[in-house]
């Protein structure tokens, strides 16, 4: 045993003997509950976020060399691998934005109320949803 | 792991308290925490606009851009949102990195790469859009 911390985690079983406690299992090991869903999700959108800045970047940069590079970007964009990735971005902004706002909801000290935390969940997932397929029509009423 | 009947033996008999202190962020620990959360609430309005922005912006030319960019309270907008966005990402990314990658010198080539990464990209957007709106 290395120090006191492993200490907590030994205990005696009916036969006296001194064994490991059992650790509490994973990820894999439980249902997911939607709030578990939110948290991971604001995580791995996070993540995602810095692929789209990538992409933005891409954009703004090539936008200010020469008509040829920006033409590059937008013929990119306009593929269906590009067409996914915005639609990632969008969704990814939108569920990062709204996730990040019951944030600072929490940094605020409202919604932890079990009952608020998993109706905020649904409504992060609703809104987001609905966000981004507005932002969709609208983009592609453009193109159109 | 625990062996058979004998009591339990521990190897470093400082308390936790001991072992910790010193060690600590001593009384700047919130400053990242506080960066975050400033940069994320700037980042509501900002990112709420951006999108309204580039959906105008679909399908756009370089001088449909270079147009847009030439207000200079678009500029100012973009400017702000660049900035934010950076410094938000570096946060946000560095923590991830700080909770699942635990060997040292990854770590540390990880953190490093990406303070520069965000950097070199902040700053190229920076110039790109100044270079475009002015």
């Amino acid at each position: 045993m290395r120090d006191v911390r492993d200490a907590l985690m030994v205990a005696r079983n009916t036969d006296g003997k001194l064994v490991s406690r059992p650790l509490s299992p994973h990820l894999q090991v439980w249902r997911w509950p939607v709030a578990m869903a939110t948290s991971i999700s604001h995580r791995v959108t996070g993540v995602g976020l810095g692929i789209g800045t990538l992409l933005l970047t891409w954009w703004l940069v090539a936008a200010a060399i020469s008509d040829n590079a920006f033409a590059w970007v937008q013929w990119f964009l306009a593929t269906p691998i590009g067409m996914l990735a915005l639609f990632c971005w969008t969704l990814s902004l939108m569920l990062h934005l709204c996730s990040g706002i019951r944030h600072l909801l929490w940094d605020a000290g409202l919604g932890f109320e079990p009952e608020t935390y998993r109706r905020n969940s649904w409504l992060i997932f609703i809104v987001a949803g609905a966000g981004t397929v507005l932002i969709w029509i609208v983009g592609l009423a453009i193109w159109w | 792991m625990p062996d058979g009947n004998r009591a339990p033996h521990v190897d470093i008999l400082r308390s936790q308290l001991g072992r910790a202190r010193g060690l600590g962020a001593s009384h700047e620990g919130t400053g990242t925490w506080w960066a975050h959360t400033l940069t994320s609430i700037a980042l509501v309005p900002l990112t709420l606009w951006f999108i309204c922005g580039m959906v105008r912006l679909v399908g756009a030319s370089r001088q449909d851009v270079a147009d847009w960019l030439a207000n200079p309270l678009v500029l100012a907008l973009m400017l702000c949102l660049l900035l934010m966005t950076f410094h938000h990402m570096r946060l946000g990314l560095s923590t991830v990195v700080e909770d699942y990658v635990h060997q040292p010198v990854l770590r540390m080539a990880t953190l490093l790469t990406i303070r520069a990464a965000t950097l070199f990209l902040g700053l190229a957007c920076l110039v790109s859009v100044l270079r475009l709106g002015l």
